[in-house]
């Protein structure tokens, strides 16, 4: 998958739930990811994240690691 | 026209063709007798209608039911008890108590004598007219015993008339030539009566006022705009309103003076727009000889636009493909073969794929074009048989926020209201929308609304015609730029919060107080308010705020949205931000008011509630939810993935990448309706199997190694779902050309990778859609033939569906304020790029144009247009109709500038139905945060002179033809 494109798209959903009150951005984005996301496209963000995440929103990352592992 | 009754033969049998005469009133009851029987209707009704409603049939010219009464013919006349004369029982409204005669020798003398002067000046060839035998004319000739016509003139001196060309020898002055002008339909005024049942059409039905009475007395006639102008050359849109108004051969479609008079009749719905307008296929065997609209349908009320009306000649055009036709690799010639042949290749093809490359690396798309039951079928077999989610539809491309953002706020993603609720709203907000081009009917229904006086609010980047048209101005038009919706739709509920004009008794019982006090600080803050947003919406702050007030404060205040609310990448924030409006003002949940998403495609509603979106199931359950993943599981037989599969732009992606190479495609034509055209060809040319059924050999087809016929709206049964929830029926007029359905091609196709169906017919589809999906418990055949249509939810607790959402709650529990703050597009004008390019569509040129391209409609729109203001193009030396070269950072195409001002500078404007222009090839691959909905309605562009077709549209044309050759047949 085209790793620019995957990260624009986390960080415009980062984005919104950043605006959003009661401080969830990472929870709501991660949530977003997994119910919106092919698994292949998460596990290509994943891959993006282990070879360091650049571009990736401090959200976009926050979320992206809650992600992968779940608490 | 006439009354056209043939028992037992129209769809729904329980539905009167007759013609009442004037419409229905609402009113306490009131009992009259008339011809000694007593009949009981509501005050208001006329004379005649209450008359018609008990059976008798008062002979009339120049009243018809979707007209109010007009009093001219005086051929109604009727005898009263205890009033002087003989009142026009059209004009004369019951009264309790009153004793009507509508049969005396008196009447029948009168009327005898009105018919006289009328067919003394009309020309006595019933034999070979057009109209002959729905004529109602010629009807009431019969019903008022006309036996002679007493105005015989000499020859040498005949009697002034407007029928014959020449009499004693010279030119008849009065006489005029057949106005054949408009490709559908044919204005012989030599036969008009001037009864101005056309003039009131065009004013009251349609709301064009194209037609006027010219003259007086014996001079007068029917003419469109000027003098000087034939009907295609006035504001005439070619709706059929006076053409089905008129009483005689004057107004007749083309189709019936070629063909004859249709000999049955079958109740189906348009396959264009999602106003989902009602028609009665009129027919002579399997020939179609006209379309018009039926008065029953709930959607339209009798009135239709040109494309349902007249646009229906693609069924038939020679470049329908017929026989499936296959090929190993797009660069060879397409090869003709046997269904069972290309759905072996197909399946083999797929398996294969799937053998190397894993479950998940196919997919398809379900249409918006074909019926609920086709598209259920296509998402059945990619989760049943292909086993993944990979199924999207081209939703994704219009209205896929609204889906989010709706569901997000209110709990369902469905439009609040039917299109009946317009004649009570008061205030209309119409946002990124442009109704009396994308959605006629329902257009022509708001302006008569707005005629009666609600107040209209245009938002919208474009001075859209509803914006000033005849006998209509907006109170306000906010002509925001581009991209800015978030922060006008932000800035309105600054103003409805800060001047306390939110209701908060609505908000206290029907949503979250305490999302809406944390929502009211956000609006609050002064970031927000019209003043602080001036500077980037282009929108002056006072006449935000007196829209802000009137929406809040005018009655009953209702929002229409269209596809420049979803198409940006803010898409799903700013649905979120309407939801808020009309939460925040109490408008919702009562007819008038409401969220109304104005779908594009006939079936855009429907194809969403079919589950054709890769994480939710059909009635929208999330493919996670175990519990109805079960409810399948257990009607299918096979397990469910309950992964979300890829949505389209990500199929495109993963096919680069090499991980999706299948992909079946049902009616629709991604490389020309997608955004960012070459990244589509790319992620197409990268896979192994491309499979398109569709009508025509389609620009995706350039890319495809099967192609499938597919069948048109006449074809086939099914239902369509309309912009208000509502399904209607789509009946089979004719046999599927091809042989197959679509969903019997899906089925097929099933079946040979497996899948063991059995469907004789698509009712059985639509009872498993019952069965396993909760809003749609209650739909069946059955109900829908008694009821001619139904609004979803349609379940014990609706058996006659839900025309209004929210009623008593919402559907989540309590609605949902969210924040929405604005966030600029990536997409910004610079100095290479300096201006926004936004797109649209006109009213004559359907979508990609597939089916109007392949009609007349073409007389109104040959080619897309780039509309630029005089101010841009004058400082880029652009003249109107210069050849004009329009590039963005994806790639440039070409075509004719027109100088307007109605975009703003810095704006241009452009449609993309033709394939030639390519429009697409500009936009770029920015979409919605939240559904990948991509941003057509903002691209940063510069157009400049040019001197033609660019190079990609020629390199492109190349392309295309090569990849449509198809082997002859072998013999
Ligand atoms: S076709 Fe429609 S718009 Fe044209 S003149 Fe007739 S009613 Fe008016
Ligand atoms: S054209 Fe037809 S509807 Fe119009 S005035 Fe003449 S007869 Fe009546
Ligand atoms: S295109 Fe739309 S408005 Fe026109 S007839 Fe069809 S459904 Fe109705
Ligand atoms: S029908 Fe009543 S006056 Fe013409």
């Amino acid at each position: 998958m085209d790793t620019g494109r995957l990260v624009r798209m986390a960080n415009q959903i980062a984005t919104f739930f950043a605006s959003q009150p009661g401080g969830r951005g990472a929870e709501e984005t991660a949530a977003h990811l997994r119910a919106f996301w092919d698994p292949r496209m998460r596990e290509a963000l994943f891959a993006h994240l282990d070879a360091g995440g650049e571009g990736l929103s401090p959200l976009a990352r926050e979320a992206a690691e809650r992600l992968r592992h779940p608490a | 026209m006439k009354d056209f009754v043939i028992p037992g033969q129209t769809g729904a049998p329980a539905f009167s063709d007759r013609d009442h005469g004037t419409p229905a009133r609402a009113g306490a009851p009131v009992t009259l007798t008339i011809d000694g029987f007593p009949v009981t209707v509501p005050e208001g009704t006329s004379v005649l209608r209450a008359a018609a409603l008990a059976g008798i049939g008062i002979p009339k010219l120049c009243a018809t039911e979707s007209l109010e009464a007009w009093g001219s013919c005086r051929l109604c006349l009727v005898e009263i008890e205890g009033r002087r004369g003989t009142p026009a029982s059209c004009t004369t409204p019951v009264a309790e108590g009153m004793v009507v005669r509508t049969q005396t020798d008196t009447l029948r003398r009168l009327r005898r004598g009105v018919m006289e002067l009328y067919i003394s000046d009309h020309p006595l060839d019933c034999l070979t007219c057009a109209a002959n035998g729905d004529c109602e004319l010629q009807d009431m000739a019969g019903a008022v015993g006309l036996r002679d016509v007493r105005y015989e003139a000499p020859p040498e001196a005949p009697l002034a008339n407007h029928f014959l060309r020449a009499h004693a020898g010279a030119p008849n002055p009065d006489w005029r030539p057949v106005d054949d002008s408009n490709p559908y339909f044919a204005y012989d005024p030599s036969k008009c009566i001037v009864c101005s049942r056309c003039v009131r059409a065009c004013e009251e039905v349609q709301g064009t006022f194209a037609l006027t009475i010219e003259g007086r007395g014996f001079a007068s006639r029917v003419s469109a705009g000027t003098a000087a102008d034939d009907f295609l050359h006035s504001d005439c849109v070619s709706c059929g309103a006076c053409v089905q108004a008129c009483p005689t051969a004057t107004l007749t479609e083309k189709s019936v003076i070629a063909i004859g008079t249709p000999e049955r009749k079958v109740v189906t719905t348009c396959a264009y727009c999602g106003v989902g307008c009602s028609f009665e296929a009129e027919l002579r065997g399997d020939q179609v000889v006209r379309m018009t609209p039926w008065k029953h349908g709930k959607a339209n009320r009798g009135h239709s636009c040109v494309k349902g009306r007249f646009a229906w000649g693609y069924a038939t055009h020679p470049d329908r493909i017929l026989s499936p036709m296959i090929r190993e690799a797009i660069d060879q010639p397409w090869r003709q073969v046997s269904w069972d042949e290309a759905i072996g290749f197909a399946a083999a093809r797929l398996r294969a794929i799937q053998a190397e490359h894993g479950p998940r690396s196919i997919g398809g798309i379900t249409s918006s074009r074909c019926t609920n039951e086709e598209t259920y079928l296509v998402q059945k077999m990619i989760r049943s048989v292909f086993g993944n989610n990979n199924t999207d539809t081209c939703a994704r491309v219009c209205h896929s926020p609204t889906g989010y953002g709706l569901k997000q706020t209110f709990g369902t993603s469905a439009g609040t209201q039917d299109f009946d609720s317009v004649e009570q709203a008061d205030v209309v907000i119409v946002m990124g929308a442009n109704p009396t081009d994308g959605h006629p009917v329902f257009a022509s229904r708001l302006k008569r609304r707005l005629r009666q006086g609600a107040r209209l609010i245009v938002i919208d980047p474009r001075r859209i015609d509803l914006v000033r048209t005849p006998h209509v101005e907006a109170a306000h038009h906010l002509a925001l730029r581009p991209g800015t919706n978030v922060a006008v739709v932000t800035a309105m509920a600054h103003v409805i919060v800060t001047e306390g004009l939110a209701n908060e008794a609505f908000l206290r019982e029907r949503c979250d107080w305490d999302e809406y006090l944390a929502y009211a600080e956000f609006v609050s803050d002064p970031r927000h308010s019209p003043e602080a947003t001036e500077a980037l919406t282009g929108v002056p702050a006072s006449e935000l705020r007196a829209a802000a007030r009137l929406y809040a404060t005018g009655g009953n205040g209702a929002i229409y949205y269209g596809l420049g609310v979803t198409e940006h990448s803010q898409g799903s924030t700013t649905v979120m931000g309407i939801a808020n409006l009309a939460m925040l003002t109490g408008n919702i949940g009562r007819p008038g008011v409401g969220v109304n998403p104005l779908r594009g495609q006939n079936n855009v509603q429907g194809s969403c509630d079919m589950g054709s979106f890769p994480h939710e199931l059909p009635g929208y359950r999330h493919v996670s939810d175990p519990a109805a993943r079960a409810i399948f599981e257990s009607v299918w037989g096979t397990p469910i993935d309950p992964e979300p599969g890829l949505r389209i732009p990500n199929m495109l992606d993963a096919a680069i990448a090499g991980t999706f190479k299948g992909i079946y495609i049902q009616g629709e034509d991604i490389l020309q309706s997608d955004p960012d055209t070459r990244h589509v060809a790319a992620g197409l040319a990268a896979m192994d199997c491309v499979i398109v059924q569709d009508l025509f050999l389609n620009e995706t087809a350039n890319y495809a190694h099967v192609f499938l016929p597919g069948c048109t709206f006449l074809e086939k049964d099914g239902t369509f779902t309309n912009a208000e929830r509502r399904i209607n029926r789509v009946r089979k007029v004719m046999q599927p050309l091809s042989g197959l359905a679509d969903w019997e091609v899906t089925m097929r196709l099933a079946n040979a990778m497996g899948a063991g169906w059995t469907y004789t017919h698509p009712s059985q589809i639509m009872d498993e859609i019952a069965a396993t999906t909760p809003s749609f418990a209650g739909v069946s055949y059955e109900r829908l033939e008694e009821l001619g249509s139904v609004q979803w939810p349609c379940n014990e607790a609706a058996p006659e569906g839900t025309p209004i959402m929210h009623v008593e709650g919402f559907v989540r529990g309590k609605g949902r304020l969210i924040v929405t703050e604005y966030v600029p597009t990536d997409e910004r004008t610079g100095p290479r790029f300096p201006l926004l390019l936004t797109t649209g569509r006109i009213l004559s040129q359907y979508n990609v144009g597939a089916q109007t391209r392949r009609t007349a409609n073409t007389v109104w729109h040959m080619e897309d247009v780039l509309e630029i203001h005089p101010h841009d193009a004058e400082v880029r030396g652009i003249k109107e109709g210069d050849w004009v070269r329009l590039a963005s950072r994806s790639g440039e195409t070409s075509l004719r500038a027109t100088l307007t001002d109605r975009v703003a500078p810095g704006v241009v404007y452009t449609t993309f139905h033709h394939p030639v222009t390519q429009a697409n090839v500009v936009t770029t691959d920015f979409s919605d945060w939240a559904t990948n909905c991509p941003e057509y309605k903002v691209t940063a562009v510069q157009v400049s002179l040019s001197n033609g077709p660019s190079d990609w549209q020629r390199d492109y044309a190349a392309q295309a033809e090569a990849a449509r050759r198809i082997l002859p047949a072998a013999e």
